[in-house]
């Protein structure tokens, strides 16, 4: 299952991507300069603390935040130059799956309108065609169309909502979903359905995920690969289980220290984590994450570290690495 | 993968199913006063009353007999048949001017909270000016240009209401419009018509009618107090304004003057209310779940 | 030790348009001065409402029955007056969500100041002194100029930081915390609990835990009370209900959650379906519909919390999970 540096030419391909948005009078560098592939069939997972710009990353690629510089190629295509119809029209191959299930569901349109709905958008005119499409991803995700359809969205609990959040991204057979912290708002018995769900989903529609998720747990259940990010810049990228067995950066190191471990004969160490993100308006010079590192010097301050290949495919942005 | 067939049954049993909701005994007493003050208004020519305007000196505030049931006013005139054909012109007023801020006001609101940018401040801006501009004046003028007459006192009423109107759809829309589903309706390719009329009209509608309710309210009784000033509906003309004020004159010797037409304007703004809530609730889809 | 806080038979029923629902269901704990209790279930299964109960905090139309007893008092008969001199002094709480329960047009400073003042008697200087060493305490840099800030100038962190401070302000005897670390990032997540644990050896305070999370209460609660459909279903000493859990409920839960160290694409062992409705309680016992090992019995009839071979370990299962169970379960 491991995929290790992409050789094939990736479905996605971001390129020194740089997101800036205003607030204020003051600029918020969300996205300074990322850039990261994913291979057809792979799922990518994305992590970071909230505010380190994974989900305006997110937003970029589906050009719901357009780009200050930088590229986003899809399947060879630069979403970034495009406008109006075209880019309509790519949106069908990209969709999006968010954090909250139960908000991004209009609450007053019944959930056989809101699933029929991409395909409206699309130019389905046969009726027939969409209630069949519809009860088609309504029970691919586990729920009865027929008594599904005619139900507005607050009569579902949390778990079935995020179902129909994955339903209505299907119904138009995308290539790619990028998935915005999908389990982060449910319980754990819920998370683990989901996680199956999409898992199942991405086998049967052979789709390819951005999977965004400040659990590194759940990001390693359902990734191929992993990318590490701090403050709006890449860490670590790597293969999933090499990237947990061996972190090279300080950050994917401090992140795993962090979690909890359900096991009262593991004592947690206190004191792993130190300190809180700085602002994105003010990022610190060089490292981004030199504030926080224990191993942070002169140079940390004074140059940026480059995404360096560590291990076979496996990259790292440290001018410390651990050994 | 045995757990996913398990929850198929399991979410299929475990949906709630609907349930109706008691509508309550005010609602109907309420809906019925409503509908008989409307079929009384809109019936005032063709039910036989006697002529609203044909005064008789002789008998001024004449008492309840079964020539006047009501009575007659100051000037002689059949209370009952004005009342009625009062009703008629202080509902027409109430119910279109507000309807004129609702179309115009909300759809600049709606369309101001979504495009934001240059356009709101535009909106937001030229709102102010109608806010700031004094309203008796703005009347003065109108009615001093275009002739004092039921639809010019609409369109006055109407046009004044549009600013609270554009706050009202402003305010919900901007709040809605950061919500992951409008998100999601952008990220699925729909144009921004769509967006507009299909995910954030029908939200934004609900606190619009609310507020649509509560401007029915407020306007039958603006309309009264211009009326009062001599700017509302022309004399002899009767509304339930003019003749509260006109039956100040006469407290001492026959209150009912002013208090008919007062419970007449209480009870239907009251309707109005009771109404407006109870059909907020029923369409209020967060209502029910826990 | 003596016994601070006990719960016993505790009922909490709230009327919804749907009928009554049953939140807590005939809850009995316990908890010692300076220990630390655990209570873990998923949302909707009255850990929440368990915690309002002892705060008698609950929304207005709902109805308790039962005992709180807390440091000798029966909190349900006590008098609102003492209620309110107890809570916030002896009985401190920090919630979930530091932005809500901050009042947002008050400074930091203000909100400290007020609590001291009102619990501990204390003129301005020495409450202002006393804000500041307790900023301090609670890891927060720069103290005095936090004061004159205002919620929304701190991050998430910070403010629960702020939150905690000002339930430590006036050394309570007992701190409830309700899912403490939810909203917050991994990072943080582990300072605060770091700070939670490090403040109450320092204080000797007793402290209840609540979240959904059994990892969060692995490593840091003394016992540890799972809770399913208002009742609690498993209740014992941490180490003990780690090394053999008895309800197949807590097994799940632990099961469900993804592990670091499984390699990618474990189909993760989900509980199947969702709890049940509160305003329709089933006859048998509750997870049965979700269990995978419920027979006949499970369905006809509740099973009562039952004593296991471990000292303190209670159960409320017909079919009790035989062999240890543990993360490989």
């Amino acid at each position: 299952m491991m995929q290790l540096a992409v050789r094939a030419e990736p479905l996605l391909d971001v390129d020194h991507l740089v997101v800036e948005y205003g607030l204020g009078n003051k600029t918020v560098h969300a996205v300074s300069g990322v850039s990261l592939q994913v291979a057809r069939g792979e799922t990518l997972g994305l992590v970071g603390e909230s505010g380190c710009g994974k989900s305006t990353l997110g937003r970029a690629v589906l050009q719901l935040r357009r780009a200050k510089s930088g590229r986003v190629l899809f399947d060879g295509e630069d979403l970034t130059a495009m406008e109006g119809e075209a880019l309509r029209k790519m949106r069908r191959r990209v969709q999006l799956i968010f954090q909250d299930p139960i908000a991004s569901l209009n609450p007053r349109r019944r959930i056989g309108d809101i699933v029929a709905e991409p395909l409206i958008i699309a130019g389905v005119k046969d009726a027939a065609e969409r209630k069949r499409r519809v009860h088609e991803v309504l029970s691919a995700v586990g729920l009865d169309p027929e008594l599904v359809a005619n139900r507005l969205p607050h009569e579902f609990s949390g778990g079935q909502c995020q179902r129909i959040c994955i339903a209505r991204s299907l119904v138009l057979n995308p290539e790619f979903i990028v998935c915005d912290e999908p389990v982060s708002a449910l319980d754990v018995s819920i998370r683990a359905q989901i996680l199956n769900l999409l898992e199942e989903m991405k086998a049967r529609f052979g789709l390819t995920l951005l999977f965004i998720a400040h659990d590194l747990a759940v990001v390693k259940a359902v990734s191929d690969r992993v990318a590490v990010m701090y403050l709006g810049r890449l860490c670590e990228v790597g293969p999933s289980e090499q990237l947990f067995a061996k972190p090279v950066h300080p950050y994917t190191d401090l992140l795993l220290q962090a979690i909890p471990v359900p096991d009262p004969d593991v004592r947690p160490v206190e004191g792993v984590a130190v300190g809180e993100p700085p602002s994105p308006i003010a990022p610190p010079s060089g490292c981004r994450f030199r504030t926080r590192c224990p191993r942070a010097d002169q140079r940390c301050s004074a140059e940026i570290p480059e995404l360096r290949e560590v291990a076979p495919g496996q990259f790292a942005a440290c001018h410390h690495p651990l050994a | 993968m045995a757990t996913l067939e398990l929850s198929i049954k399991d979410d299929a049993t475990a949906a709630p199913s609907r349930r109706k909701r008691r509508l309550g005994l005010l609602f109907w007493i309420a809906s019925t006063w409503l509908v008989i003050i409307l079929a009384l208004a809109i019936l005032a020519p063709v039910l036989p009353l006697q002529n609203p305007v044909d005064m008789d000196m002789l008998e001024r505030r004449a008492a309840f007999s079964t020539e006047h049931w009501l009575g007659t006013d100051g000037l002689g005139r059949d209370e009952l048949a004005r009342l009625i054909f009062g009703a008629r012109a202080s509902l027409t007023v109430g119910l279109i001017a507000p309807m004129i801020g609702l179309t115009i006001g909300g759809a600049f609101g709606l369309l101001a909270g979504y495009f934001r940018g240059r356009f709101e401040t535009l909106v937001v801006g030229s709102m102010d000016v109608l806010l700031a501009f004094p309203p008796l004046i703005f009347a003065l003028a109108v009615t001093a240009y275009l002739g004092q007459s039921v639809p010019n006192l609409t369109l006055i009423l109407g046009v004044l209401g549009i600013p609270a109107f554009m706050r009202v759809a402003r305010a919900a829309t901007l709040t809605l419009a950061r919500r992951e589903f409008v998100i999601a309706a952008e990220a699925l390719g729909a144009s921004h018509a769509r967006i507009l009329v299909r995910e954030l009209l029908p939200n934004v509608i609900l606190p619009l009618l609310a507020f649509f309710l509560l401007g029915v309210a407020v306007t039958i009784v603006v309309e009264g107090a211009l009326s009062f000033l001599g700017l509302g509906v022309p004399p002899p003309m009767a509304s339930w304004g003019s003749m509260i004020g006109e039956g100040r004159d006469s407290l001492d010797v026959a209150p009912r003057l002013a208090f008919l037409p007062a419970a007449g304007l209480f009870l239907t703004v009251l309707a109005f209310n009771l109404v407006g809530d109870t059909l907020r609730a029923l369409t209020d889809p967060r209502q029910g779940a826990l | 030790m003596s016994t601070l806080l006990t719960i016993a038979d505790v009922v909490v029923e709230l009327p919804t348009p749907r009928g009554n629902l049953r939140a807590v269901d005939h809850v009995d704990l316990s908890l010692e001065a300076g220990r630390t209790l655990g209570i873990v279930g998923e949302s909707g299964c009255g850990k929440t409402m368990l915690s309002r109960a002892v705060l008698q905090l609950l929304p207005k139309k709902a109805k308790l029955t039962g005992r709180v007893m807390f440091d000798g008092q029966d909190l349900a008969r006590l008098a609102p007056e003492s209620l309110r001199r107890l809570r916030g002094r002896d009985l401190a709480v920090v919630f979930q969500d530091p932005m809500t329960s901050l009042n947002p047009v008050l400074t930091i400073g203000t909100q400290l100041m007020e609590t001291i003042q009102e619990h501990l008697e204390l003129d301005a200087s020495a409450a202002m002194a006393r804000s500041i060493e307790l900023l301090t305490a609670v890891g927060i840099p720069a103290p005095e100029q936090r004061l004159a800030q205002y919620p929304h100038q701190c991050s998430g962190g910070m403010r629960q930081r702020i939150a905690i401070a000002i339930a430590l302000s006036c050394e309570p005897k007992l701190l409830i915390a309700d899912e403490p670390t939810t909203a917050l990032d991994v990072t943080i997540q582990a300072q605060i609990l770091d700070l939670l644990a490090r403040e109450q050896r320092r204080r000797h305070m007793a402290m209840i835990i609540i979240t959904h999370d059994l990892g969060v209460v692995a490593g840091r609660a003394d016992e540890v009370a799972v809770m399913y459909a208002g009742r609690v279903v498993e209740r014992a000493p941490t180490q003990a209900l780690f090394k053999r859990m008895h309800m197949p409920y807590t097994e799940a839960l632990l099961a469900a959650i993804p592990k670091l160290d499984a390699a990618p694409h474990t189909p993760l062992p989900a509980i199947s379906g969702r709890p049940p409705d509160p305003t329709r309680p089933l006859r048998g016992c509750s997870f049965a519909p979700r269990c995978r090992y419920a027979a006949g019995r499970c369905h006809e009839a509740k099973p009562a919390l039952t004593s296991a071979e471990t000292p303190g370990h209670l159960y409320a299962c017909f079919h009790p999970i035989q062999m240890a169970a543990g993360v490989d379960a």
